[in-house]
């Protein structure tokens, strides 16, 4: 018997008595192996632990767990209680959290059963997830290719159906350029919707975990277990959290969708940019009206990210000191210990905390963090403006297909602008999707982004689900023998 | 490079110092164009969204052996991290 692949079926098929938890849990665990060699998907599987919940669950049975008996896989940088965490760092490579992030907690609250922990370029920062410390993740479409990052292992434990869910994080685009990049849905919640509560800490005013799914009801249920409050986190928001699933019909009549065109006019890869257009066509088809709209601040998403972000970074990763926690280089003065300890940040890891203490030093911090915190707020603007006449504006998620190992690793600012498209959604603080929307030439996969009002993720999911009814994407070859997932 | 090195305590070897210079050189200049923009009419108030506040009132926290078991040295019977002398030599 063949069981079942998204996160709805396993549920219904186990709350039904059809499987059990523990049948589910192995599958998985099997295809992890089967599939994961040349992926590297995985920092961490955590068999006997995977295992040992699903049979408690099977034992417990709580009929209305939402996500009962789900195979899920973590992002390395979502702090689990007793399960190694590294953030893809050699500062944290034996790091075992003595507690669990808050959506942790609610996972096990749901029922989902936690299978391991994904890589991830090293403390989230990168967009191919080759600044791992811990060796590059493949994309299952080409292995020659980059899955995307910095979320890079939860987009391909999903897209090689090893999990049909996984949770990664974002602070530029982590989580919607690999879901583009590897064809599954990638979601950035609205800033505050999901508690940062333990996730290790990059730029804490853009940080948010969001969930990658292959359909959107499977996105929609994995998302109303982890949204709402947390006083742990100062920043999380009280608004109520609506059902997500309640409108996955296909139709988008009465929607009105902004299209920036002026920002495509430049950079978008010619086969990127045809599916996009595709992707349009079918929102337009399930009824959506396609409306021009501008954001004149857009192009500047790049530069005023590095400035905020990094800054941010240079702040939160001063606390890896070789006190605390992780791994300590040299005992022999305090000083010493700091530099030695930190000198075994990865490169990338040094870039962003050089440029971060550059531009919050003396003489500096006006004309850099003062001046970029004002155009994030006018980049804001503009989407308030755009969303008086649209529900949501689309663009590519990411202009190009998945590059080549390699090919932008010593270029950083080439590999900054993978982000072009994404990194505006968390500076404004704003709700985004990634959706498949069809495959290149080359057979890469290639997404189409919305991004909606504040706590609109209902209105994106709708939207997502009607362009998946209608551009059906294949799954990607099996690296071992070529044949279809 | 070494004055910020030197602020971040962070130790970079010579092909880093080499390497981040060109590096940083072209990622500030590319950051410049926000220098250009007219921020006359923004209002940084309204993004990242207000902090809530909580009463300051003790809450259980981490249990401290816990916390201490992932510390690179610690003396857990006393209670606390270790670290290299600070004071004297």
């Amino acid at each position: 018997m063949s069981l079942p692949t998204t996160a709805c079926e396993i549920r219904a098929a186990i709350a039904s008595g059809k499987v059990s938890a523990a049948e589910v849990c192995r599958d998985a665990l099997a295809r992890i192996r089967d599939t994961d060699g040349p992926l590297s998907a995985f920092l961490h599987v955590d068999e006997a632990g995977a295992l040992a919940r699903a049979e408690q669950l099977d034992r417990e049975r709580p009929a209305s767990a939402p996500l009962l008996g789900v195979p899920i896989a973590l992002k390395d940088n979502i702090c689990t209680a007793g399960i190694p965490t590294t953030a893809g760092s050699r500062v944290l490579e034996h790091y075992v959290p003595p507690y669990s992030a808050f959506v942790v907690e609610q996972l096990e609250r749901a029922g989902a059963v936690i299978v391991g922990k994904t890589n991830c370029d090293e403390f989230a920062m990168g967009s191919s997830t080759e600044h791992s410390a811990f060796g590059p993740t493949r994309n299952p479409w080409d292995l020659e290719r980059i899955p995307g990052g910095s979320s890079g292992g939860s987009a391909v434990a999903v897209a090689a159906a090893m999990v049909p869910l996984a949770l990664g994080s974002e602070t530029g685009g982590s989580i919607r350029q690999p879901a583009a990049l590897c064809g599954v849905l990638g979601l950035k919640p609205t800033y505050g919707r999901v508690s940062r509560f333990g996730l290790i800490a990059f730029g804490s005013s853009l940080d948010q975990i969001g969930p990658f799914a292959r359909t959107a009801a499977d996105m929609a249920a994995l998302l109303q277990a982890i949204a709402g409050q947390d006083a742990r986190d100062s920043t999380s928001a009280a608004d109520p959290v609506p059902d997500y699933a309640a409108r996955l019909d296909g139709d988008l009549s009465g929607l009105r969708i902004g299209v920036p065109r002026a920002l495509l006019t430049s950079g978008v890869e010619a086969d990127v940019r045809a599916r996009f257009d595709e992707g349009l066509l079918a929102l337009e088809s399930a009824g959506a009206t396609l409306v021009d709209v501008t954001l004149p601040h857009a192009p500047l998403a790049i530069p005023v990210y590095y400035l905020v972000a990094n800054a941010e970074a240079s702040s939160n990763l001063a606390r890896f000191d070789g006190v605390r926690y992780g791994t300590r280089a040299d005992d022999s003065s305090l000083s010493s210990m700091y530099y030695k300890t930190r000198g075994r940040f990865g490169a990338e890891v040094k870039r962003r905390i050089m440029i971060g203490t550059f531009v919050l030093s003396a003489g500096y911090y006006d004309a850099y963090y003062v001046k970029a915190q004002k155009v994030r707020a006018l980049i804001r603007k503009d989407y308030d403006e755009a969303f008086t006449t649209v529900d949501a504006v689309a663009v590519p998620t990411a202009p190009t297909a998945a590059f080549k190992l390699g090919e932008r690793i010593d270029d950083p600012l080439q590999m900054y602008l993978s982000d072009v498209f994404t990194a505006a959604a968390n500076l404004a603080g704003l709700p985004a999707i990634s959706v498949p929307c069809g495959l290149t030439g080359d057979r890469l996969p290639a997404g189409l982004q919305l991004t909606g009002r504040p706590f609109d993720e209902a209105l994106l999911l709708r939207a997502a689900h009607a362009v998946q009814q209608q551009i059906a994407m294949p799954g990607p070859m099996r690296p071992r023998d070529s044949g279809s997932l | 490079m070494e004055r910020i090195a030197a602020l971040a305590r962070l130790e970079l070897t010579a092909d880093e110092i080499e390497r981040f210079a060109g590096q940083l050189t072209a990622i500030l200049a590319y950051a410049d164009q926000v220098q250009q923009v007219d921020t006359a009419g923004a209002d940084v108030a309204a993004v990242p969204p207000a902090t809530a506040w909580r009463s300051d009132t003790p809450i259980p926290s981490l249990d401290r052996d816990l916390v201490l078991s992932q510390a690179p040295a610690a003396d857990r019977a006393a209670g606390h991290f270790k670290v290299p002398r600070v004071l004297g030599s």
